[in-house]
């Protein structure tokens, strides 16, 4: 047996995200610079969903303060870089471990509790983060915003353009979806879904259930938190409005939307979300002049309870049955054990 | 059993529901190799003793001991890393998985792949997911369902699937596994399988503590029991000497069936 026979049970082969990649990697040579925008602010929330949707889907925790991590991020680079100078690389280190530490101290107490005590915990959690950005004028600028982000560098290449901001994000999102299915596809993988699959069996292999929950979160944490400090080298300018509790809301809609139980429906989630939401801008105030600006959450509420009624695994099952309908499933031929199994029956009980 | 080992002792163990006691000073010691019983009449806390010792429900008070090492008050998770495992009475296999992955998972704490690790896909971590599924398909052969490894887990019939839970609980390693009530709701071929499987693990060395009904199954297999009637241990030893005694004859067998038990044993 070796590494092919992996293969029987996990499908860790690369071939798919790389046609995936290469094929979005080549928008730039015929999108304009709207598409690559829409498709950055689309790897944004990606990468934030790639965690999120470990956390939710795997873990089975909710959080409801996921943009406080994000604007963790945001602020951390924006400060490090804008008012202290120093490198943005670094800023993105340190925001990350920042960003980690809070979820280590947010998740120990509330993974000791059963249920979704996280949920609250992390609402409670975004609200105070929010109010700290927007009070804590000295560093963070206040309700005003934090101006002059500058952009990120890498060996005297700056991200400036739409389009290399377009491939430095989607490389993140890359590293973070091959980094979590690796995650998802071992010893780790299996202990958090066999938390689902029978709570008191997990316990009974020895899975240390707080352990991999607290892991996790503390993973999606980071991944929020590079989302975010890259997010406020893009826009260069950042403000707490950014990072309220509607964001938060709003990430974990993508994360449902697109699937909890598949990696991939992170950047299906986020697609759907930023599309959506673009569409809405376009059209809605073209047949409703008088709208105010808050048509968008009820229409994604609408949405949320649309999908959990009527497709509760998200859009990702959706689109695999659409393909399943193309190709033939493969499967994999049953092995040739059952011939040596049966030859020592017999002898006991007779 | 020439050699006798201590493996697990159970000291005056206790369990108080408030006025209710359901499990009441118990007392036993299981040697390595063992298969070891505990019967009684529904209701007598034989699940309630189970669940004290494997982490379940904590106890009121006593102690249970695992080659010297104190097991009470320690989590489940933590009684699974000292070496005990265990299968359900109303099976829990992951539903969410297959067969192969379920037995993987038994293997959870012997290996050592961490966060990171596994993120990055070391070297090592494929090395160790190799091993861990060629020892995944040893045990589903050892169980006789190695042709159903790569079906999800809930589509195995009742009987498959508590063979499962008992490769689950072998791929470990572990010095005693806890069987509770292995053989409700398996047809005749079933339990013949299952007694032929544990028959097999136990001349490899296992040791097995199980709570079961049917009696026909106790009487055949096992090498020692308890018999506990009332949340009181009434009764101790082999199989021979349980039939002969007249507190377990009266509490739980009853004239007629003791005289047809004489015949199985």
């Amino acid at each position: 047996m070796n590494k092919k026979s992996l293969k029987l049970i996990y499908n860790n082969s690369l071939v798919g995200p790389s046609i995936f990649f290469a094929l979005l990697f080549c928008i730039p040579l015929v999108g304009s610079n709207y598409t690559l925008a829409i498709l950055t602010m689309i790897g944004f929330y990606a990468l934030v969903c790639i965690g999120l949707t470990m956390l939710t889907g795997y873990a089975g925790q909710i959080s409801l303060g996921h943009a406080a991590f994000y604007g963790i991020g945001a602020y951390t680079s924006a400060y490090m870089t804008a008012t202290l100078g120093l490198s943005p690389w670094l800023a993105i280190l340190v925001g990350a471990f920042i960003s980690a530490l809070v979820a280590l101290l947010i998740g120990i107490p509330t993974f000791k509790l059963k249920g979704y005590y996280l949920a609250l915990a992390t609402l409670g959690f975004g609200i105070i983060v929010y109010t700290a950005f927007k009070e804590l004028t000295s560093i963070t600028g206040g309700s005003n915003g934090f101006f002059g982000i500058p952009a990120i560098q890498l060996f005297g290449f700056e991200f400036v353009t739409d389009q290399s901001f377009f491939y430095l994000i989607w490389l993140f999102v890359f590293i973070a979806l091959i980094f979590s299915r690796n995650i998802i596809h071992s010893r780790i993988g299996r202990g958090l879904r066999s938390i689902e699959g029978s709570e008191i069996a997990a316990d009974a292999v020895g899975v240390n259930l707080m352990k991999y929950k607290l892991q996790i979160f503390v993973i999606s944490a980071i991944f929020t938190s590079i989302s975010g400090s890259l997010l406020a080298h893009y826009v260069s300018f950042i403000n707490p409005t950014l990072f309220t509790a509607n964001t938060s809301i709003y990430l974990l809609i993508m994360v449902i939307i697109g699937g909890v139980n598949n990696i991939w429906g992170a950047i299906v989630g986020s697609a759907t979300y930023v599309l959506l939401g673009e569409l809405l801008k376009h059209f809605v105030p073209v047949f409703f002049p008088n709208i105010g600006g808050e048509f968008e959450i009820v229409f994604f509420g609408l949405l949320l309870v649309l999908t959990l009624i009527y497709m509760p695994n998200g859009l990702v099952p959706q689109f695999m049955k659409i393909a399943g309908k193309f190709q033939k499933k493969e499967r994999p031929a049953p092995i040739a054990f059952t011939i040596d199994t049966q030859a020592t029956g017999g002898e006991v009980n007779d | 059993m020439t050699n006798k080992e201590l493996i697990l002792s159970v000291e005056n163990l206790t369990k108080v529901f408030g006025g209710v006691i359901a499990v009441d000073n118990v007392s036993f010691t299981i040697n390595k190799g063992e298969i070891f019983a505990v019967i009684g009449p529904n209701g007598a806390g034989k699940t309630t003793l189970f669940n004290m010792i494997t982490g379940v429900l904590p106890s009121s008070s006593g102690n249970v001991y695992f080659q010297g090492k104190r097991l009470t008050r320690k989590k489940p998770y933590q009684i699974a890393q000292a070496g005990v495992t265990r299968t359900f009475q109303n099976l829990e296999v992951f539903d969410n998985m297959t067969v192969i992955e379920n037995v993987m998972t038994g293997a959870h704490i012997t290996m050592k792949t961490n966060i990171l690790t596994a993120g990055l896909r070391l070297p090592t971590v494929v090395k160790e997911e190799v091993y861990t599924m060629e020892k995944a398909l040893q045990c589903l052969k050892d169980v006789g369902i190695a042709e159903f490894a790569y079906e999800m887990a809930d589509k195995l019939p009742y009987g498959s699937q508590r063979l499962l839970e008992i490769a689950r609980a072998a791929i470990s390693n572990p010095q005693l596994i806890l069987l509770d009530e292995p053989m409700a709701g398996l047809n005749a071929e079933e339990s013949r399988q299952l007694v032929e499987v544990i028959l097999k693990m136990r001349a490899k060395g296992m040791t097995f503590l199980f709570v079961e009904h049917d009696m026909e199954t106790v009487m055949s297999i096992s090498d020692r029991l308890v018999v506990v009637d009332n949340g009181v241990k009434i009764g101790e030893g082999t199989p021979e000497e349980i039939y002969k005694n007249p507190k377990v004859v009266a509490a739980y067998l009853g004239d007629d069936e003791a005289e047809e038990g004489v015949v199985y044993a």
